[in-house]
């Protein structure tokens, strides 16, 4: 069952001297109990597709395409109606757990606000909720816990209470964006397990944002790599892991390091930076970078090819 | 272990002496309604221009009002030209800096300028325009001080709203479902209390020099309610005879003012040991 239907999803930062493309084209579809990963560099538009979704971009964002919930487009709703959806229909937890909560209050109440919020419940019951969030997220004596503000906890269990907040009215979309990136390696592994029990047991769907190839392997079913704010492949996570068909696909693999890493080699970087919006070719926003890159990449929007199982847009895929 | 109290006096000295002179002139006013040495409107011309003695303390003025009665009761007023001038400007400014921080666009502009309108006159000059306009009088030296409080506080909490409106909690709880209004209250204005009460603290003081300096020139307190300004304007024609007339009521605007402002630069250092470096 589709829960998120998002459709040639465009982003454009008006400024001074014209409109910046931020995200350029992005469409999948999301089902039920899955997750879908969104990889890719620092500045490739997978945050912004986030906030897209959320409705929650700066104001001299252009938006346009189509995000439909359960059929409903949300690029339609009005903020009153977006304030209801959000927390209750759509969560979403950020990427550093330290700045995320606010200090000044108790880590019980915020998590009960979204309850009281959205639910309507009486203080109390909020509360008896939010302790019963907290012990299914792993932080023990959660009750006794209700009462800590946010500086008394870990950096691990602050990202368990920002994901007791988000899980709080059972959202049919949770979007994770970086949720493990400012955690250590140990307690990484923990809140991924969080996450997947969560997806199985609330039948969610997730959005999981991750620049870690590990992490979305771990939890995606499927997997949608961008660049420069489009989409360079997608498919199952299997297919896309296995056929790397796209050469930025192939260069974020080669700069893993990974079992095949020796001692004292360097790992392979992709040459050069993510381009900014303002600098991007016309064709291929990848062109520059890669090995493969011709003149017809440069001007041209590269064809969208199946190999393996795998969709890339690029006019020279393959392994 | 010292008691939390102690510790504060220890570190902090400046905020401790601050508030004790502060909480002294306070129990001073409080006192002042119930009881003071004699009536603070009692005339006795044969007790006229009286030093200091055993039965006036702080002497008498030319119409043998004691003194120290007086003072008493000017506190009172001082007082409350501080809470009203500074909750004018407190209530004002801050609904809208917050506004103009929160909605941003033509709305900031326009509360941004009409801030830097507001400061492009001194605050005392302002001040003697709308008494001048409004007439004399307690009520409208609190309102005309009132009113250059209001784009202190406008920018203040401008500012500092906007630093926390850029932090991740802010969008976090968007992403939750609060709107702006909401995220106003629960989340921006606790996060400024602090510095808000600071500069309150010193708008306070400004504000009791601002009505000392509005009832000398006689647009302040209309006799016969006593005032610290008015009563250095009264003693200015007895000063080389009787001094204490003009020493006493000075010394008592001075201690307010060092007062408050010792407090205001405590609870400054207190709330954020950064900010002594920022102090202007």
């Amino acid at each position: 069952m589709t829960v998120l239907d998002v459709e040639d999803l465009r982003v454009d930062i008006r400024t001074r001297t014209g409109a910046l493309p931020i995200v350029r084209g992005v469409s999948f579809t999301l089902a039920r109990g899955t997750t879908l990963g969104l990889v890719g560099e620092s500045g490739s538009g997978k945050s912004m597709t986030a906030l897209a979704i959320m409705r929650l971009l700066p104001k001299a964002a252009a938006i346009s395409g189509a995000i439909r919930l359960h059929g409903e487009d949300l690029l339609q709703a009005d903020e009153a109606r977006m304030c209801r959806i959000r927390g209750d229909r759509i969560a979403m937890v950020f990427q550093e757990p330290m700045t995320a909560l606010n200090p000044l209050h108790r880590i019980g109440d915020q998590i009960a606000e979204t309850l009281i919020l959205h639910r309507d419940m009486p203080r109390r019951a909020a509360l008896d909720e939010a302790a019963g969030l907290l012990d299914r997220v792993g932080i023990r004596e959660a009750r006794a816990r209700l009462s800590a503000y946010p500086h008394q906890l870990s950096g691990g269990q602050r990202q368990r209470v920002m994901i007791a907040m988000a899980l709080a009215c059972r959202p049919d979309v949770l979007i994770a964006d970086e949720p493990t990136s400012a955690l250590d390696v140990t307690v990484q592994a923990q809140v991924i397990d969080l996450l997947r029990g969560l997806v199985d047991e609330f039948g969610m769907a997730l959005v999981l944002i991750s620049h870690d190839l590990g992490v979305i392997g771990r939890l995606a079913d499927r997997v949608m790599v961008m660049y420069g704010g489009a989409i360079m492949e997608q498919g199952s996570t299997r297919a896309v892991f296995t056929t790397r068909a796209h050469p930025y696909t192939q260069g974020l693999f080669a700069a893993l390091p990974g079992r095949g890493a020796r001692k004292g080699r360097r790992l392979a970087a992709i040459p050069g930076t993510v381009s900014t919006p303002d600098a991007l070719p016309r064709g291929c926003p990848f062109h520059g970078r890669c090995p493969r890159g011709q003149d017809v990449c440069r001007d041209n929007a590269p064809p969208v090819v199946e190999i393996g199982g795998s969709r890339a847009a690029c006019f020279f895929p393959g392994p | 272990m010292k008691t939390p109290a102690v510790s504060v006096v220890v570190r902090h000295p400046a905020l401790a002496a601050g508030a004790a002179i502060t909480l002294l002139l306070a129990m001073v006013a409080l006192v002042s309604l119930v009881w003071t040495p004699h009536p603070y409107t009692d005339m006795n011309i044969a007790m006229r221009l009286q030093p200091p003695s055993a039965r006036h303390w702080l002497g008498t003025d030319q119409f043998g009002r004691d003194i120290l009665s007086m003072l008493m009761a000017g506190s009172r007023n001082s007082f409350a030209v501080g809470f009203v001038a500074v909750g004018i400007g407190l209530g004002i400014g801050v609904a809208l800096g917050t506004t103009a921080a929160v909605r941003g666009g033509i709305v900031d502009d326009a509360v941004m300028r009409l801030a830097d309108f507001t400061f492009a006159f001194p605050a005392v000059l302002s001040a003697i325009m709308i008494t001048a306009w409004l007439g004399p009088g307690a009520v409208n030296a609190i309102i005309a001080i009132g009113i250059f409080n209001i784009p202190v506080f406008a920018r203040l909490s401008r500012g500092s709203a906007l630093q926390v409106l850029s932090r991740d909690f802010i969008l976090a709880a968007r992403a939750a479902g609060k709107g702006m209004a909401r995220i106003t209250l629960e989340h921006v204005l606790p996060n400024i209390a602090g510095i808000l009460v600071v500069q309150a603290t010193i708008q306070f003081a400004l504000a009791i020099l601002a009505e000392a300096g509005l009832a000398y020139l006689g647009l302040g307190t209309q006799p016969p309610n006593p005032s610290w300004g008015r009563m250095l304007n009264e003693a200015q024609t007895f000063m080389h005879r009787s001094p204490w007339l003009a020493i006493f009521p000075g010394a008592a605007i001075a201690l307010a003012v060092f007062g408050f402002n010792l407090l205001g630069d405590g609870l400054r250092d207190l709330i954020d040991p950064r900010l002594r470096r920022a102090r202007s």
